[in-house]
């Protein structure tokens, strides 16, 4: 296998790490020791903050239960600690688990909140429960030991720390360019994106969560048997706001960010923490405070750390498709002029407000039908209903004879519906082939542990093909640009493409040609039609009416929540119903 | 430890009472926390700082020194005023930004003459405190100014990330203009009340009225007044609020003058019965947050019960298991959202 330069950097980067021991003193060995400590917490926070879009400040905690988990296990009952490793993930996977599965139902703020809280809480329990030596803590935890060598002389604890460092950046980098990672990354804006793509987010968000904790868990399990004694400081509240702000101020989006940030703030505190009393004549923690400036400075100057200013000095990653012959499975299509969606008597209300009241029509395979209406008609809302982001109040909808009423929408995007969006809702620092790939979520099926270990490579060279191929349907050509760089017209057709890449049997369209200039809404109407004659079926939702008229077979026209004609265009055109809703009595 | 001691005639009144006066503060705070983050979604972890800052200053002024707040408004209004000038500047103002700049100026000459002149003069109690609050409540909109109002369109998580910073700058700025060591204020009003079988003290007392009068009084402020109305307005809906005239940066300021007026009268409030130090107000202001959590962070009055559930439960809680205190006020955080997690159906967030 080719290895990229990026690679190569990285292997560099390990090997100056390896070579350290030679040059260094004990000092500074311990100090980067801790760096390689501290890097690990913060790589299960990019995981969760510049990933996923959420945060905590309990990963202290979290290294805490490991550090204590292991230290209790092997002295009381000698257990050697490769086994206490295995006890101590655990132990903090179940408090994650039950953390995570309260609170990520939630909005994304309750997660963080409910770790402050916790971390407080599992503070002084390190610092009161019978059997942790309360705030003295425990001494004597035994060294790691390797085929008979204890790792106990700082030399030997770096190299141990850091390949460990190595191995969990590798995994985490290759599951950041996964099918997992990807719908990680599109959980940062919001849930409806990711979910209308088939991705369970809770299940998602509550797994990323409990990866970052296992990183801490390993953390404190290196912390407990490298220092040889635990107490509970180093685990409490401030400590877990530390390791988020090494995370922002290195890059919480990246591998390299964390790594880098451990480093920064590590040193720095260590370089501050003698100078800042002395300059103040005063003793106390004046190191931490001067962190929170920092952080405010980063947040409003360069909100995605220094990582990203770094990277524009580094070579690019590369940009080649990867080889593979393997396909992606193609879904079944219903024969043409085959029945496909059926709404009968579908309502939505919100309290006193029918927004869809009564609606029932029918599409059928290989037809462009067009919902419009006036505003406020009920469009949107139908729209919604139908692709399953709100439950309908009364009625049935059948896709392909199953009805999918009370479905999610991420269950109907795995029946072969896939939808745009009204305002466009594309992840601009992903290149559109990341973005396109998106939509084949649903057709791809590695999970975590395949996407850790990159075992899933063929069946991720098979999307990206799907992905190129798609966005060459739909004529984008440059597929490793940005997704932000694109003008609004071409950022529509892109979440064109990145449905088709769903393979889908409806497609869903949000008012595609809102904002669009004339000319963009031109092309757009001839891909429709290209799509159309390729037997794809579409179901549109637009207020424009030229280009509606242009390309559907059939209309629904809405009015106050309810259908008021069906038909085709000309028929609609010259409805009188139709007419006076859009015209007013005059006409 | 017997439970069913709890409950002893002689002492769940005693506890009850303690428990109450110290929830009344904490519904203040978690009021003020709810306000912040409906208008500004920012979850203001810094909330307890002011506590701290308003018993501290007050405590400096009841032994007649010039108390640390002055050196830290003055600190703050020449850095806001910096910042302010700038962008004044950028924007092509340049009479306005040498209007702020002199205007900061001669507000730091008048708060340091005005201070130097009446801390050595030991005023009356009531003085103390209006000088204590004219020094704690402009820290509020400073604060604003300079974290929060260049990360308006950032998202909850940032602003959030934000608050904890200022936060730790805060505490540690404590740490450096008051010192270490905690102090007592003293109490508004001396003596015993009985009531039928509870005793109370006459300091508990004015607590619980005083935060009572403060939360009616924010009730008529929101319902009745036309600022209120704008706030209430902007937490609704931020941009149909613009469109309406109202400026989301205004309302800012405004609901974090509040916060500060009602964090540091919290601290005026708190101080007598419990030592306060530059670190202790966090804690404080985390038990108002859980209230506020209990009422998901948007309803006022669940936050206010659920605040002053938070003060019975620590006061049960330190006579039975002193030691598991924090954990068992910190723990309850966790059925709470449980809780909330099951009946509040998802809404979804835009970031």
């Amino acid at each position: 296998m080719k290895l990229g330069s990026r690679t190569w950097l990285a292997l560099a980067f390990f090997a100056v790490i390896a070579l350290l021991p030679f040059l260094l003193p004990t000092f500074y060995l311990t100090l980067l020791g801790n760096v390689g400590i501290y890097a690990l917490v913060a790589l299960g926070l990019v995981l969760l903050t510049g990933v996923a879009g959420s945060t905590s400040f309990g990963q202290a905690a979290f290294m805490g239960v490991g550090a204590y988990t292991s230290a209790v296990l092997c002295l009381r009952f000698g257990l050697s600690p490769w086994l206490t490793l295995f006890a101590a993930v655990v132990v903090t996977g179940v408090v994650a688990l039950i953390l995570g599965a309260i609170t990520l139902r939630m909005q994304g703020h309750f997660l963080p909140l409910a770790t402050i809280a916790w971390g407080l809480s599992l503070y002084y329990t390190f610092g009161n429960a019978p059997f942790t030596g309360g705030f003295t803590g425990l001494t004597g935890v035994p060294p790691i030991s390797l085929f008979g060598m204890a790792l106990n002389t700082p030399s030997r604890f770096y190299w141990l720390v850091w390949a460990v460092l190595a191995l969990c950046a590798w995994v985490t980098q290759n599951l950041l360019q996964s099918r997992t990672g990807r719908a990680m990354r599109a959980l940062r804006g919001g849930v409806t994106v990711a979910e209308s793509f088939g991705v369970n987010t809770y299940v998602l968000r509550v797994q990323t969560f409990l990866l970052s904790a296992v990183l801490a868990a390993l953390a404190g399990w290196l912390y407990a048997h490298g220092q040889g004694f635990i107490n509970p400081t180093p685990f409490g509240l401030s400590q877990g706001i530390e390791f988020l702000f090494m995370a922002v101020v290195g890059g919480s989006g990246s591998v390299g960010g964390a790594i880098l940030g451990a480093g920064l703030i590590t040193l720095l505190r260590d370089q501050l923490q003698n100078l800042l009393p002395k300059l103040l004549g005063q003793s106390g923690d004046f190191v931490t405070p001067v962190f929170g400036i920092l952080v405010i400075l980063m947040l409003q100057v360069a909100r995605e750390g220094l990582w990203p200013l770094l990277e524009r000095i580094l070579p690019r990653p590369s940009q080649t498709l990867m080889p593979g012959t393997e396909r992606l499975p193609i879904h079944t299509k219903p024969a043409s002029g085959e029945e496909l969606l059926r709404l009968e008597g579908v309502s939505k209300h919100f309290g006193g407000l029918k927004a869809v009241n009564g609606v029932s029509f029918s599409l059928n395979s290989g037809e462009i039908l067009g919902l419009i209406g006036p505003n406020g008609a009920g469009k949107s809302t139908l729209f919604n209903v139908i692709s399953g982001v709100l439950p309908p109040t009364a009625g049935h909808i059948t896709l392909r004879g199953q009805d999918i009423s009370r479905f999610a929408s991420r269950q109907i995007a795995r029946l072969g519906m896939a939808r745009t969006f009204q305002h466009v809702k594309l992840f601009p620092e992903m290149t559109l082939l990341g973005n396109a790939m998106m939509g084949g979520y649903t057709r791809a099926h590695a999970g975590v542990t395949r996407s850790l270990l990159h075992l899933e490579r063929s069946e991720e060279a098979a999307l990206q093909h799907a992905a190129a191929e798609q966005l060459t349907r739909v004529g984008l050509g440059d597929v490793f640009e940005l997704a932000g760089n694109l003008p609004l017209g071409q950022q529509r057709i892109l979440e064109i493409a990145r449905a088709l890449v769903a393979d889908p049997t409806l497609l869903l369209l949000d008012e595609p040609a809102a904002g669009l200039r004339l000319g963009e809404k031109r092309e757009l109407a001839a891909l429709l039609r290209k799509l159309q004659g390729e037997g794809v079926t579409i179901l549109i939702v637009e207020h424009d009416m030229d280009l509606v008229m242009n390309v559907v077979d059939r209309l629904v026209v809405m009015n106050y929540g309810e259908k008021l004609a069906e038909g085709t265009p000309r028929e609609i055109q010259q409805h009188p119903a139709v007419r006076e809703a859009y015209l007013g009595g005059a006409a | 430890m017997d439970l069913a001691q709890l409950f002893d005639p002689a002492i769940f009144p005693v506890l009850a009472a303690d428990g109450l006066t110290n929830g009344a503060v904490y519904a203040l705070l978690s009021l003020a926390l709810v306000l912040v983050f409906a208008v500004t979604r920012v979850i203001f972890v810094a909330q307890g700082e002011f506590v701290s800052f308003g018993a501290l200053t007050l405590a400096s002024l009841q032994l007649g020194k010039v108390p640390g707040t002055l050196w830290l408004v003055l600190a703050l209004l020449a850095i806001s005023a910096v910042v302010e000038g700038i962008s004044q500047l950028r924007q092509g103002q340049g009479r306005r930004a040498g209007m702020v700049l002199l205007s900061a100026l001669g507000i730091s000459a008048g708060l340091w003459a005005l201070l130097t002149w009446l801390a050595p003069l030991k005023l009356a109690l009531p003085l103390q405190v209006l000088l204590t609050l004219l020094l704690v409540v402009p820290l509020g909109p400073m604060t604003y100014r300079l974290t929060f109002m260049p990360l308006r369109e950032a998202s909850t998580l940032v602003l959030l990330i934000a608050a904890v910073s200022l936060h730790l700058i805060l505490s540690g700025l404590g740490l450096a203009f008051f010192g270490a060591e905690g102090s007592r204020t003293p109490a508004f009003a001396e003596g015993q009340i009985t009531l039928g079988q509870v005793q109370l003290s006459a300091q508990s007392l004015v607590t619980i009225l005083v935060s009572a009068v403060l939360m009616l009084a924010l009730y008529f402020f929101f319902d009745r007044t036309l600022a209120g109305k704008a706030l209430r307005a902007t937490a609704v809906n931020r941009l149909g609020a613009r469109l309406s005239g109202i400026s989301p940066v205004r309302a800012g300021y405004v609901s974090f003058t509040l916060a500060a007026a009602i964090g540091a009268l919290s601290g005026l409030l708190i101080g007598p019965s419990t030592p306060l130090s530059y670190d202790s107000g966090f804690l404080i202001g985390l038990k108002g947050f859980v209230g506020a959590i209990v009422g998901g962070l948007v309803s006022y009055p669940v936050a206010a019960l659920g605040a002053l559930l938070v003060g019975l439960l620590e006061s049960f809680a330190s006579f039975s298991f002193s030691a598991w205190k924090e954990v068992i006020v910190f723990g309850l955080i966790l059925p709470v959202l449980l809780w909330r997690s099951l009946t509040t159906r998802h809404a979804e967030e835009e970031e």
